[in-house]
């Protein structure tokens, strides 16, 4: 295992992502709330470029207690990326599959040292 | 550039380059040797309202122009054809919706013959049949006069200005305007044998639309005394009253799909059709797969209690099914199971056409089909492309695919 550079973290903003190429492979690098996440580029539906499509807050639909529902709202708290392709939505903070969790991107590591940021791939 | 996403945030993306945006596509092709697989994609689209400025003077009725061509002037407000409820794009996650129009094209060739080369590069995809987007909901227009000019003005414009930009890599299938059985006849008379055109369409999105109407045999068999085929093309309609108490476009798209096809090739089948014209090759497009098998056990099932009331009938309805085309896409992946079986009962071997439905949002690549665990060789290379060779006389593009269509029986020339 490798460490790859990504970038210096002060350059980096948040809410923005890097796809870092390594031979064949591709690792998207994204920067949210301060944390550093880094997953396959690979989608796991048909290999689209997973990690290069919109960063959108999840969908949630709140039920109250006699069941009926609230309706359509944007989490405060849980970010997602998709897949440019066809949509496929995994959690920011796991890479799940947001409707199937047992459908999980290739998480990566990341090595801060000082104000530089590495992935380990 | 920017998309909108969450609460007016706002997150900036590459702007759009389909080669790009396909890159893991690419990929694909190179590592399955793609190259030497001939891949006829059965259904792809366009998005022919972009077009409407040169499409429209070739309507011929003079009035009926003046209107279309009146309601697109500046501040019109008119709607020349139906339009239909929906996301595709999904709020803006399938990035190619809200980023189309960034694409750069140079200007000198028809855009849509450019990004058209783009993606079937990208996909390893030989031939692709073009068909158009909106107007799948032709068949929703009240006027069928309006539905005639429009499918008219459409196949002018395709064969005689889009095709041949395509450097003879597109075909079609024209959109008859079905509900004018006389129009619809002289069109297939007029458009039938021009370069590019495999056969015609019907889109089944159409709530009162009885195939087997003694109306239609002339087109019928016109169509099959030319050796062209005819397709039935689904869509959804999230407007119609069966569909308007699903409150998800998801719903409505993943019934009105099926719901459309099952429900005109039912009426297919038990009138006979397949009796009638056993040589006129029939398609079924995009509705996906796990409806065959319904409708073939529901079909057969009923018809041994009522065969009286299908007398033309010689044989099961699910085999006239199985006489039968379909295409690939959207293809139902979660049970490999059931789509091994889906494809055993639809002898998927000889009658499954690979489809992509690109740039739509639920698109399939060729790998969907060349991946599959259970596939033998010969099943793979009849679905990609040997079965569509057969059926619109596609010529190998490269020895390689050539020598393949030969090894599994499926050259006919070209």
């Amino acid at each position: 295992m490798a460490e790859q550079f990504v970038g210096k973290a002060s350059e980096f903003k948040d809410g923005e992502r890097q796809i870092i190429r390594i031979g064949e492979d591709e690792i998207g690098v994204f920067r949210h709330q301060g944390e550093f996440y880094a997953y396959s580029n690979f989608c796991l539906h048909q290999g689209g470029p997973a990690c290069e499509g919109l960063t959108i807050a999840r969908v949630i639909e709140p039920l109250r207690e006699d069941k009926t529902s609230m309706g359509l709202h944007f989490s405060e708290t849980d970010m997602n990326f998709v897949c440019p392709w066809h949509g496929y939505e995994y959690d920011m903070k796991t890479g799940a599959h947001i409707a199937d969790p047992r459908v999980k991107l290739r998480k990566y590591d990341i090595v801060r040292k000082g104000d530089e940021v590495y992935v380990v791939a | 550039m920017d998309l909108i996403a969450d609460r007016g945030r706002r997150v900036t993306v590459e702007e759009l380059n389909t080669s790009k945006l396909l890159a893991h596509a690419a990929k694909q092709v190179k590592d399955r040797k793609f190259d030497d697989v001939l891949i006829v994609d059965t259904d792809a689209h366009h998005y022919e309202n972009e077009n409407f400025a040169e499409i429209l003077p070739f309507m011929e009725n003079e009035v009926f122009k003046q209107l279309a061509l009146s309601s697109r002037a500046k501040a019109g407000r008119g709607n020349v054809a139906p339009s239909g409820f929906g996301y595709q794009d999904m709020g803006g996650r399938v990035t190619r919706y809200p980023l189309r129009a960034s694409e750069k094209t140079d200007p000198g060739r028809q855009r849509d013959a450019q990004l058209g080369d783009r993606w079937m590069n990208a996909m390893g995809v030989d031939y692709s049949c073009l068909f158009p987007t909106g107007m799948l909901n032709i068949g929703l227009h009240p006027q069928k006069e309006m539905e005639f000019e429009l499918c008219w003005a459409y196949a002018r414009w395709v064969t005689e200005k889009a095709l041949p930009d395509c450097n003879g890599r597109m075909y079609t299938m024209l959109c008859l305007p079905f509900s004018d059985p006389e129009g619809s006849l002289r069109m297939v008379e007029t458009f039938g044998d021009r370069k590019g055109v495999g056969g015609f369409m019907i889109t089944s999105v159409r709530e009162k639309m009885q195939v087997s109407d003694n109306a239609y045999m002339k087109v019928y068999r016109a169509i099959e005394e030319r050796g062209l085929a005819i397709a039935f093309h689904s869509g959804p309609n999230w407007g119609s009253n069966t569909f308007q108490s699903c409150n998800r476009f998801l719903s409505a798209h993943a019934l009105g799909f099926s719901w459309f096809n099952i429900l005109h090739c039912t009426n297919w089948v038990v009138n006979g059709m397949g009796e009638r014209f056993p040589k006129l090759p029939v398609l079924w497009i995009e509705a996906g797969l796990a409806w065959i098998p319904f409708l073939m056990q529901r079909l057969d099932h009923e018809y041994m209690l009522r065969p009286s009331e299908c007398p033309v009938l010689k044989k099961k309805p699910s085999d006239y099914m199985r006489d039968m085309y379909y295409s690939s896409q959207p293809m139902e992946i979660q049970d490999m199971e059931a789509l091994e079986t889906t494809f055993r009962m639809i002898n998927a071997e000889t009658q499954l056409l690979y489809a992509s439905d690109y740039p739509h949002w639920d698109f399939d690549l060729p790998s969907t089909i060349y991946d599959l665990p259970f596939l033998s060789d010969r099943a793979r290379h009849n679905i990609l492309g040997g079965t569509a060779h057969k059926i619109f006389k596609l010529p190998p593009r490269n020895d390689a695919q050539k020598a393949n269509l030969i090894k599994y029986g499926n050259y006919v020339g070209g």
